[in-house]
């Protein structure tokens, strides 16, 4: 039953990046290139998305317990730190210079390409590597 | 058209993260559920965690099955998924970057900017802020003062 319900969270979140467009690369770029041809679609794909969680959330939390595990598991941390931020900044350079953020690097892995395989295996290694640091 | 499918886009994803907070009780960050799928010992998520994945990529492909009239992406199936905008060696430093900064930063586009924001967490405001001002940085430095690069 987890399996099957992990299933159709990746199935929603896969069709959601793609009917925003967000597993065109260059539509990225083109919301992050400020100074560009400017494309504002991130914009709405994340307002959509923070918006539904928001209120969908409340609801779920509501009932106290989760459906299929005992408690709901949530950061409890409030500090900022030089790991988050340092952190956050890192990924924020591979973004700009990829277009990729990790959801949309891995679900376009139907259209798999060169650079693309180059991005997955770089961005699994840098996983190992930020356990060991 | 492409900011009204950015919107039903957003809805969806936002309701994969309220159905995976409302079954399994997670945050739906794709670094994290991916990360520790990879190189976390296999426990009671592993099963999910995998499943999950499976789900992010057929997703696409299902949308390029029914010949991408879906996307905003293109009217074409080719295109549902888009070409990357640099090379080998340009991807290479991106994705070790991202995997890095995602790993050490707790988070990544969804973990912090969906599923954080939507909790008013204040760390995942800063990290979303910091990402978003820093690749805006790179693309304009990469894009309008190197020129030509990546």
């Amino acid at each position: 039953m987890k399996a099957l319900l992990g299933y159709l969270a990746g199935l929603l979140f896969g069709l959601g990046l793609t009917i925003g467009g967000m597993t065109d690369p260059a539509r990225v770029i083109g919301f992050l290139d400020v100074a560009g041809d400017w494309d504002p679609t991130l914009i709405f794909v994340l307002g959509g998305a923070v918006v539904t969680t928001f209120l969908g959330y409340r609801l779920a939390w509501r009932r106290g317990v989760p459906w299929l595990v005992p408690r709901f598991a949530l950061p409890t941390r409030r500090d900022l730190d030089v790991r988050l931020l340092g952190g956050a900044a890192l990924f924020g350079v591979g973004w700009g210079l990829s277009g990729y953020c990790p959801g949309p690097a891995v679900a376009s892995i139907a259209g798999l390409s060169a650079p693309l395989a180059a991005m997955l295996v770089a961005m699994a290694a840098g996983w190992w590597l930020a356990r060991r640091v | 058209m492409a900011s009204l499918q950015g919107l039903i886009g957003g809805v969806l994803i936002g309701l994969s993260a309220v159905l995976l907070m409302a079954s399994l009780g997670r945050i739906a960050g794709i670094s994290g559920i991916l990360s520790g799928l990879l190189w976390g010992r296999p426990d009671g998520d592993t099963a999910w965690r995998l499943t999950f994945l499976l789900g992010l990529v057929s997703g696409p492909w299902l949308v390029m099955l029914i010949g991408g009239g879906l996307g905003n992406v293109a009217d074409s199936a080719e295109a549902v998924i888009g070409a990357p905008v640099g090379g080998v060696g340009t991807m290479l430093v991106a994705g070790l970057l991202v995997g890095l900064g995602t790993g050490v930063g707790s988070g990544c586009t969804s973990g912090h900017g969906v599923c954080g924001m939507a909790r008013l967490s204040p760390r995942s405001l800063a990290a979303t802020l910091t990402f978003v001002v820093v690749a805006m940085a790179t693309v304009y430095i990469t894009r309008h003062l190197v020129g030509g690069m990546p």
